[in-house]
C-alpha cells in the first residue's frame, strides 16, 4: 500500500509542473495589463509604467519570469497579491472554508439523493419512476448553473421570500470564525438563530452547486447497478433465498460503487468549477468569487497561485478516491 | 409421492423478435436421495427448467405449468416472501461458473455465514463454527483461514466446494447443480462429483444434476432425462439409457462418445440446434435425424409409454420388433 502511494505520488511531479506552468501562461495570455488596471482612469505615465513593471518584474524575459515563480512555488511563496499585498497562500486559506463548506453540502446532497435515486431507478427498470427520475437527471445535468441559481432565487428568495439571496450568514451575526466553517462557528458562538441563519444561507447555493452531480451520480449509478443486477452472483444471492432489498443495497450496490466512486472523484473537479459561478451568484465568499475577482483585476500572482492549489485539491481527491477502491475493491487492495 | 414434481412446465421468453418457448411441456420427478441427471445440447433448456422451479428467471419469462410442487409447497402459488423461505434453505441451486458466481467483493465466509443467518438465525459464534464444519466437510482445507480469503484469492475448485459448501448450509432436501464441472480441468470435475454423491448419501437429499457430458452421466446418475430444444424426449434409468436408447437423438449422442466411436472418425449430429425462428412443424429432432419421413416433419409425436422411455418419437429404436427383425 505504501508503495503504491508514493508511486502514485510520483505521478504528480510532472502534473504539478505541467499545472504551474499552464496557469502562469493562462492568465498572461489574456489581454489586459495589470499596471493599467492598476492606474485606473487616470492611466499612468511611460515613466511610472516602467518604474512598476521593473518593480514587478515584467522587464524581465517570461522564462525567467516562470523560474523565479516556479523556484518560489517549491518554497512554498506563491508570491503576493498586486491589489492586496497580501501572501497568496494566507488569502486562499482564508477563503477556502467557505468553499469546502459549500462544497462538501453539495456533494453530501449529491450522495445522500444520487445513490439511491439510482438504485431505485435501476431496480425499476423502464417504469415510470425510472424515466421520470432519468430524464429530470438529464434536465438536471443539461442545465446552466447561472440559469438555474437565478431561476431558483427568484421563486425562493424572490417570490416566496423562504430564503435569503446571498451571503453567508445574516449581518446582525457576529462571531469570531476559528475554523471558517460557518455551521461549526455559528452553532460555537452560542448565538441563538445563528445556526439556522447559517443554514438557511447555504440552501440553494448547495442545490445549485450539487445539481449536475447530482444527475451525474444518479445516472452513473443506476447503469452500474443494472450492470451488476446481471450478474451471477446476483443470481447466487436470490439462489440463497435473500430479499431483494437485501440482494439490492447490499451485494449489488457494492459492487456498483466502484465506477460510481470514480464519478464522485472526478465530480469534485467540476464542484470546484462551479464552485466559481455559484459563488458569484451568491456573493458567497470562498475562492471561486476570489478567482473571478483577480481575474477582472489581472491580479497574476493570486490567478496563477489559486488555480495551482485548486489543481492540486482535485489530485489530492483523486488519489483519495485511488484509495477508496482498495477499500470497496478487494481485487485492488491485494496486488 | 415425489419430492419435488413438475407436470407440462413452459417457459417462454419475450424477446425483440416476439416469444420464444426455451421450455416446452417438461413433466420432471425427483425423489428423496435420488440423483437425476438432465442432459441436453446448449439451449436446450435444462437450466431453464430449473431456474424456474426456483423462480429465479429474469422478468421478461413467463413461466406456466399444470403442477409444480416441491416438498408440499405449490410452487405455482407460493408467495414471494414464502418461496425465499424455501429457496435457499430447502431447495439450493450451485451453478456452472463458481468464480463468477461469487460476489467479488465479500470473503467467501462472510457469503456462507450469511446464508445461516438468513435462514437459520444462528448467533454470531454458530454461524463461525457451523462455517468451519461445512468448509471441513466439503474438503477445503485450513477452513479457518479460508474463510477470510476473497473468492479471486482461490481457485475455479476451491471456489465450487465453496458454493456447495453454501448450497448444502442448511441441510437442503434437492440440491440442483447446474454444470458443476463444466468450468472445472478434469481432475477437479472428479472430485467435485464424488462430493456431490457423498454429500447425497449423508445428507439423503436429492439431486439434479444439469450437465451435457454424458461422462458425467454415467458415471453419478441413477435417472438420466434427455432434453432437446425444450422438449424432454426420453427417460431413462440410468444403464438402460446407455445399452438402449429409445430415441435417435439419444442414440445420436451414445455414438458421438469418443470412448464408444470405433471408426475414424467421430460420429456427429449434423446441424444445429433449432433456434426462434427454425421450429420445425413436426417433431423438433426431424430436420437432423436420419431416420425421420414426411410424417416426422409434419406432426409432431407425443411421448410414448414408460417402457419405451417416454421417447418422443413415431419410431422409437430399441424396440422388440426392431430387435427381431
Amino acid at each position: 500500500m505504501l508503495n503504491y502511494v508514493l508511486s502514485r505520488l510520483l505521478t504528480f511531479v510532472p502534473t504539478f509542473f505541467g499545472v504551474t506552468l499552464i496557469s502562469f501562461a493562462f492568465i498572461r495570455v489574456l489581454p489586459g495589463d495589470p499596471i493599467i488596471v492598476m492606474a485606473g482612469e487616470r492611466g499612468v505615465s511611460q515613466e511610472r509604467y516602467d518604474q512598476l513593471a521593473a518593480q514587478f518584474g515584467f522587464d524581465r524575459p517570461m522564462y525567467v519570469q516562470f523560474w523565479d515563480y516556479f523556484t518560489g512555488v517549491l518554497q512554498g511563496d506563491l508570491g503576493n497579491s498586486f491589489v492586496t499585498k497580501k501572501p497568496v497562500w494566507d488569502e486562499f486559506f482564508t477563503l477556502f472554508p467557505a468553499t469546502l463548506e459549500l462544497s462538501l453540502c453539495a456533494m453530501v446532497l449529491a450522495i445522500v439523493l444520487g445513490l439511491p435515486a439510482g438504485v431505485i431507478a435501476a431496480v425499476n427498470r423502464g417504469k415510470f419512476f425510472d424515466r421520470a427520475l432519468m430524464s429530470t437527471a438529464l434536465v438536471g445535468y443539461s442545465m446552466p448553473i447561472f440559469w438555474w441559481a437565478l431561476l431558483l432565487i427568484i421563486v425562493f428568495s424572490g417570490n416566496l421570500g423562504w430564503t435569503p439571496v446571498s451571503g453567508r450568514i445574516d449581518l446582525l451575526y457576529y462571531f469570531p470564525d476559528p475554523t471558517g466553517f460557518m455551521l461549526i462557528d455559528s452553532l460555537a458562538s452560542g448565538q441563538k438563530g445563528a445556526f439556522w441563519s447559517a443554514i438557511r444561507h447555504l440552501i440553494l447555493p448547495t442545490i445549485v452547486l450539487g445539481t449536475i452531480p447530482l444527475a451525474v451520480i444518479a445516472r452513473q449509478t443506476r447503469s452500474a447497478m443494472l450492470e451488476v443486477l446481471g450478474e451471477d452472483y446476483v443470481r447466487t444471492a436470490r439462489a440463497k433465498g435473500m430479499s431483494p432489498a437485501r440482494i439490492n443495497s447490499i451485494h449489488a450496490l457494492r459492487n456498483a460503487l466502484i465506477p460510481v466512486i470514480t464519478v464522485i472523484g472526478l465530480s469534485v473537479g467540476t464542484l470546484l468549477a462551479g464552485a466559481i459561478l455559484t459563488e458569484t451568484i451568491f456573493s458567497w465568499p470562498g475562492i471561486g468569487k476570489w478567482m473571478v475577482d483577480s481575474i477582472f483585476r489581472r491580479d497574476y500572482p493570486v490567478v496563477q497561485g489559486g488555480l495551482l492549489l485548486i489543481a492540486v485539491m482535485v489530485m489530492i481527491v483523486n488519489l483519495t478516491v485511488d484509495m477508496l477502491y482498495g477499500l470497496i475493491n478487494p481485487k485492488i487492495r491485494k496486488r | 409421492m415425489s419430492l419435488l414434481r413438475i407436470r407440462n412446465l413452459s417457459v417462454d421468453f419475450a424477446t425483440a423478435s416476439g416469444k420464444f418457448r426455451a421450455v416446452d411441456g417438461v413433466d420432471q420427478d425427483v425423489n428423496t436421495g435420488e440423483i437425476l441427471a438432465i442432459v441436453g445440447e446448449s439451449g436446450s433448456g435444462k437450466s431453464v427448467s430449473m431456474l424456474a422451479m426456483m423462480g429465479l428467471l429474469p422478468w421478461t419469462a413467463t413461466v406456466t405449468a399444470d403442477e409444480m410442487s416441491f416438498d408440499g409447497h405449490d410452487l405455482l402459488t407460493i408467495g414471494k416472501r414464502e418461496r425465499r423461505r424455501v429457496v435457499g434453505k430447502d431447495l439450493a441451486m450451485i451453478f456452472q461458473e463458481p468464480m463468477s458466481s461469487l460476489n467479488p467483493c465479500f470473503t467467501v465466509g462472510w457469503q456462507i455465514k450469511e446464508t445461516l443467518r438468513v435462514h437459520l438465525g444462528l448467533s454470531r459464534k454458530a454461524c463461525h463454527a457451523r462455517a468451519v464444519e461445512l468448509f471441513e466437510q466439503v474438503g477445503i482445507p485450513d477452513p479457518e483461514r479460508r474463510l477470510s480469503a476473497f473468492p479471486h484469492q482461490m481457485s475455479g475448485g476451491m471456489n465450487q466446494r465453496v458454493m456447495i459448501a453454501m448450497a448444502i448450509a442448511c441441510k437442503p432436501k434437492l440440491l440442483i447443480a447446474d454444470e458443476p464441472t463444466t468450468a472445472l480441468d478434469v481432475t477437479i470435475q472428479a472430485q467435485i462429483l464424488d462430493l456431490l454423491t457423498s454429500l447425497r448419501d449423508d445428507n439423503g437429499m436429492g439431486l439434479v444434476l444439469i450437465t451435457h457430458d454424458m461422462g458425467v452421466v454415467a458415471e453419478t446418475a441413477e435417472r438420466v432425462s434427455v432434453q432437446y430444444a425444450g422438449q424432454k424426449i426420453e427417460e431413462q434409468p440410468v444403464l438402460p439409457l446407455f445399452q438402449s436408447p429409445h430415441h435417435p437423438y439419444t442414440a445420436a449422442l451414445l455414438d458421438a462418445l469418443p470412448e464408444r466411436a470405433t471408426e475414424k472418425h467421430l460420429p456427429t449430429i449434423p446441424g444445429m440446434v433449432p433456434g426462434q425462428f427454425d421450429r420445425p412443424a413436426g417433431c423438433l429432432f426431424s430436420p437432423r435425424c436420419k431416420f425421420a419421413n414426411s410424417k416426422c416433419k409434419a406432426e409432431q409425436p407425443a411421448p410414448q409409454g414408460p417402457e419405451l422411455g417416454h421417447a418422443r418419437c413415431f419410431y422409437p429404436l430399441n424396440t422388440d420388433e426392431r430387435i427381431a427383425s
